[in-house]
């Protein structure tokens, strides 16, 4: 059997014909871990004996009629900032090194009620801040296209995963691209949905505002049904909402006639690069080429979102992360004189450099004095945002932008130089700061052989929009290739 | 260009952040977080008289529950991660001279 080309809902449904066993899939996906992950690394914890555990428990559910879902019998991974109940969940960070949550995420519970089987926590950047999983503490993961190159963050491991085959689908985060980024620089298909259309409950919260929870997986159609199982109402977080329009699987289509895209002309100019605009402007001719309608227009607050989303993100991150002082969970410093000693040795020994550098500037745009120059001020920006999102999607249905200006860069450019790196998040950040849904799909290959995705960015609570736009242009497309992780890379 | 980061509003932000950084490390930190706040310092280029901060997206109303004890006693749960406990409870350094 062809597994390579089979999406998890057609692997569910063989599995509901009895065609194959939920023992078949889990065996399936830890024969490619065992072939991969020693080049990838796309995980930090794999729970093989309780997958194996739990497919039998699943195939029986299933048989007696328990887990009916679409996605029953799948196997999931999950980024390692949701909580497992009774598993490491380290955020990548030495500070949560020896962390065993005592409770389940949200979407945990719905995950397992669906009937879908875990099988490990991927590797990320350190508390999701990076963009290229090498922010990890315990080491970077590799792209599988190529081995040199990054995944993209900070998903980065579970958007490996499913790319390298090491997994079907796959839960990330999107902070300010997180989830799309990454999806893009690893060839997969990744959901970042409307604020509050999922329950962050036990999500360890980086920007509190910003944060959703999301699918990765190989196309739309298995995006969209993991993301409807994920989607509701839940009392636990006081943001999540009561969404009543959440079949999200229902609608998928084949046609985009006389669907209105606008792309924001600040977008394609001089920093995206070549390789990328190529694959951009192609795709935007092949939806042309089925009826779509694509209009050019002008973003003017597009040079404003990289320096607002930085000092909202980093305002709450050094709140949120205020939590890690070694008194109730994760390390404790070994040696030190007090209380506050005791504090500033843990949380200086604990977090990495790119944590400790966004913390240092969030207590910075907080502080009194600076507060309103640098906090209020970035919060009237994200206004002023807001607004010019809100007049575009009186225009247009569906906004298009890259997820990335560059494909994949290559492992040890992207650290050096900080400030450069985050310049690379403009196409993504704008969708957190404006609660907006985004999709990005596989589009093209550049010349190097590295994966070019599509983004697309619909209203709050467009998610069907963007899912119908995205399926038929996966069709329009014809299928993906998959990185083969066989000759010179390896 | 933004205000210049000396060493008093460096230690200023380090008490803040809980974080002691030495040296090097602290030199290096001081130059990244003056170079990003050079960066952010085009927020100014744009005019937001008049414009409300904007910090929830939605225009949502506040979120009450009535407050009734769901859970039951935890406590082995909630120390299970704990650096250190003591007799059901968390250990710190002490605090009173």
């Amino acid at each position: 059997m062809d597994f390579d080309t089979m999406t998890a809902l057609e692997a569910a449904e063989k599995i509901k014909q009895r065609q194959i066993s939920t023992t078949d899939l889990v065996k399936q996906v830890f024969d490619q871990i065992e072939k991969k992950e020693g080049k990838v690394h796309a995980y930090l914890d794999l729970y093989k004996k309780d997958a194996f555990a739990r497919a039998k428990e699943v195939q029986k559910g299933i048989e007696e009629g328990r887990y009916r879902g679409p996605l029953a019998g799948i196997p999931i991974a999950v980024k390692d900032n949701i909580c497992v109940k009774g598993k490491k969940t380290t955020c990548a960070s030495k500070i949560l090194g020896n962390f065993v949550p005592q409770y389940n995420a949200e979407v945990i519970h719905r995950i397992l009620d669906a009937g879908m089987i875990l099988i490990g926590k991927t590797n990320m950047d350190e508390f999701a801040m990076g963009s290229t999983t090498e922010t990890s503490a315990y080491g970077p993961t590799k792209n599988p296209w190529n081995l040199s190159h990054v995944p993209g963050g900070s998903s980065g491991g579970s958007c490996a995963a499913v790319a390298a085959g090491e997994a079907w689908l796959a839960l990330g985060s999107d902070t300010g691209g997180s989830i799309r980024q990454p999806s893009s620089f690893c060839g997969v298909t990744g959901i970042k949905p409307t604020y509050g259309t999922v329950s962050r409950y036990g999500l360890v919260a980086y920007a509190s505002s910003l944060d959703q929870i999301g699918p990765v997986g190989k196309d739309t159609a298995d995006c969209a049904a993991l993301l409807e199982i994920l989607s509701g109402k839940d009392e636990k977080d006081g943001t999540s909402l009561n969404r009543r329009d959440t079949g999200f699987s229902e609608e998928l289509s084949d046609t985009v006639m006389g669907v209105k895209f606008g792309v924001p002309l600040e977008y394609l100019s001089e920093g995206l690069s070549e390789p990328v605009k190529k694959a951009f402007m192609d795709a935007i001719k092949l939806l042309t080429a089925h009826g779509a309608i694509v209009d050019f227009f002008s973003m003017k607050t597009t040079e404003y979102v990289i320096p607002a989303y930085y000092i909202i993100a980093c305002a709450e991150a050094s709140s949120n992360l205020e939590r890690f002082d070694g008194v109730k969970y994760g390390f404790r410093a070994r040696d030190y004189e007090g209380l506050h000693d005791m504090y500033k040795k843990t949380r200086t020994e604990g977090f990495g450099e790119e944590v400790k550098r966004r913390i240092l500037l969030g207590s910075f745009v907080l502080s009194a004095g600076y507060y309103d120059a640098y906090y209020l001020k970035a919060l009237r920006t994200k206004a002023l945002i807001k607004k010019e999102f809100d007049q575009a999607f009186s225009d247009y249905d569906i906004l298009l932008a890259p997820a990335a200006p560059y494909t994949a860069p290559r492992i040890g450019e992207s650290l050096k130089d900080p400030l450069s790196m985050y310049l690379g998040d403009i196409y993504t950040v704008a969708v957190n700061l404006c609660g907006l849904p985004g999709i990005t799909v596989p589009c093209a290959l550049d010349v190097k052989g590295l994966p070019v995705g599509i983004q697309m960015i619909g209203n709050c609570f467009q998610e069907k929009k963007i899912l119908r736009a995205a399926s038929a242009f996966e069709k329009f497309r014809g299928a993906f290739p998959r990185p083969e992780m066989g000759g010179a890379c390896l | 260009m933004a205000k210049e980061i000396n060493e008093e509003t460096m230690e200023n932000v380090c008490i803040l952040a809980k974080l002691s950084l030495e040296g090097a490390e602290r030199e290096k930190a001081r130059e990244e977080m003056q170079k990003m706040l050079d960066y952010v310092e085009k927020l100014k280029e744009l005019d937001t008289d008049g414009v409300e901060p904007l910090s929830h997206i939605f225009e949502e109303e506040n979120v009450f529950r009535e407050d009734v004890v769901v859970n039951g006693d935890e406590r082995e749960a909630i120390l299970y991660n704990a650096p250190k406990a003591k007799e059901g409870q968390f250990q710190v350094p002490r605090t009173i001279g």
